[in-house]
């Protein structure tokens, strides 16, 4: 294809939506208010899953051990815990330090108390390993492979947090597609619309290029090219309002509720929109092409 | 160059539009066909750009069979074929250029052979200083040579004319013929459907005359013969 003709075919596009100016910004604005939807569905999600994230590595599994057991034994099976796959930290509390933290929160007003228990540390057998899994799925999984190892007396885990966070995981990700689709479907919908009145408009003059003898491509380009801009630009408008209202959301809840600093942290906008961005230009350009090439292949079989 | 055997072509309903028609059009051949509404004219001009299919029969254009064109070479097929119509169809919201150029840029001729052609087809058909007026401002007569002029820019070897004189006078009705027959003196096929007795029996031509879809006369420099 000649460099003139793709041009020709862009300009005769962006003119049909001049032409068209009404139905073209009703399906520009419809867009934007899907992918605005997208946008700020995709932004929330993210931040959901980032908290959640966070909150999932924060629950630990704690590994006790049987009395008899000796301190080398004991860190061996710690070596075996961290090089499971699945663990992301551990942390080793010995007896020494475990009867410190006790002392420290039950004793810490009357020192003496502990004082009369001299060196006869009464949590010598509570050594133990706190394990974080980086997913909180593998959780129960985990805890059966440590409660199989010898020398393990208990692996205490929270099952209830576990599976809640799963279940909130699952609902987020069906939730995200369910509203992808239904707008999806919207877009596809509107888009298919203005090309249609876009071919009636234009029918004298896809009659006559027909009759010269224009290829299926010439003659379709332009309404190619007009759902693809009108995709982009539904796309585009709405990401540039959503980057400058996370930033000012994000400042305004942490600033108003001052008690979730250090409890929830956000994504920092550059974060979100890495993804988001391409997501949704993809996406725009994508319903785009697709709802205008649905459309010419229904309505111009040349 | 065109070449019809036992062609029919009918509707849904009703008599076919086209019976067993059999037509031969030498290169370089200046042809009317004459016939009154309904006697399957407009239905032979769409079957050569085929636009229609028909029932029965083969169709030979420029050494092209259509009823074997594939979809996809039609319109390469067409770009050999000029047409042009009674309502002149043009696009009402581009001056005389573009619109003629329009008919290259479908084919996607340089925009320096754009600029080159257009100037000289205008020319030809008398139009060279009215390039940037729109089609309202132009007489019937003038919008049809734009019509004559976007239909040779590029070179066919065949012209159709679908009633190029249905919405004319007769000044302007004999200025096209004139037009028309300067084209074919360059050698390519003219085929003129039209009802203009008084063009068909001035021009001495060959005059093919269609009945209820069947050829009832073919004369060399016929005469308009068939009353409505």
């Amino acid at each position: 294809m000649r460099i003139s003709t793709a041009s020709y075919t862009a300009k005769q596009g962006l003119k049909s939506i001049g032409r068209n100016k009404m139905f073209s910004l009703a399906s520009i604005a419809t867009m934007a208010a899907c992918i605005f939807l997208f946008g700020l569905f995709l932004a929330i999600v993210m931040n959901f899953n980032y908290i959640l994230k966070a909150a999932e590595e924060g629950v630990s599994i704690t590994v006790l051990f049987n009395d008899d057991i000796e301190e080398e034994r004991i860190l061996e099976i710690g070596g075996q815990i961290k090089a499971m796959p699945e663990v992301t930290k551990t942390n080793y509390i010995s007896a020494e330090e475990a009867w410190d933290e006790w002392k420290e929160v039950y004793f810490a007003d009357n020192p003496e108390l502990a004082e009369g228990f001299k060196d006869d540390n009464p949590l010598s057998n509570s050594a133990s390993f706190d394990v974080y899994v980086s997913d909180i799925e593998d959780q129960n999984q985990v805890v059966e492979e440590i409660s199989a190892i010898e020398g393990v007396r208990k692996v205490n885990q929270s099952e209830i947090v576990a599976s809640r966070f799963s279940i909130v995981n699952k609902l987020v990700m069906y939730i995200s597609v369910a509203i992808i689709g239904i707008l999806l479907a919207v877009s596809i919908f509107l888009i298919s619309n203005t090309v249609t009145i876009g071919i009636s408009v234009r029918k004298e003059e896809i009659g006559i290029m027909k009759l010269i003898g224009a290829t299926d491509f010439f003659v379709r380009g332009p309404f190619i090219i007009e759902g693809v801009f009108i995709g982009a630009i539904g796309a585009f408008l709405p990401m540039i309002l959503l980057y400058f209202l996370y930033n000012k959301v994000v400042t305004y809840v942490l600033d108003k509720f001052s008690l979730l600093i250090g409890i929830i942290r956000f994504l920092p906008a550059n974060d979100v929109f890495t993804i988001l961005f391409p997501v949704a230009m993809g996406l725009g350009i994508g319903i785009g092409f697709l709802g205008s090439m649905i459309t010419v292949r229904k309505h111009l079989r040349v | 160059m065109i070449n019809l055997e036992n062609v029919s072509k009918s509707y849904s309903k009703g008599r076919p539009a086209l019976k067993e028609l059999n037509l031969h059009v030498e290169e370089g051949e200046f042809v009317f066909v004459v016939g009154s509404s309904g006697s399957g004219k407009s239905t032979l001009v769409k079957l050569l750009l085929k636009e229609l299919e028909p029932t029965e029969g083969m169709i030979t254009v420029n050494r092209k069979v259509l009823n074997k064109l594939k979809r996809r070479k039609v319109p390469k097929y067409r770009r050999d074929v000029g047409v042009v119509f009674q309502d002149f169809r043009l696009l009402k919201d581009r001056n005389v250029y573009d619109n003629v150029a329009f008919a290259q840029r479908v084919i996607e001729v340089s925009p320096r052979k754009i600029k080159k052609n257009v100037p000289e087809m205008l020319s030809m058909v008398g139009l060279a200083e009215k390039y940037r007026s729109l089609p309202k401002e132009l007489s019937g007569g003038e919008q049809q040579r734009v019509a004559l002029a976007r239909a040779l820019v590029n070179k066919p070897a065949i012209l159709l004319a679908d009633e190029p004189t249905g919405n004319l006078d007769p000044k302007n009705s004999f200025e096209i013929m004139k037009l028309l027959e300067e084209i074919n003196e360059r050698g390519t096929t003219v085929l003129v459907v039209t009802h203009n007795r008084e063009i068909v029996n001035a021009m001495k031509k060959r005059v093919i005359t269609l009945h209820h879809g069947m050829v009832v006369s073919d004369e060399q420099e016929g005469e308009y013969t068939y009353e409505d």
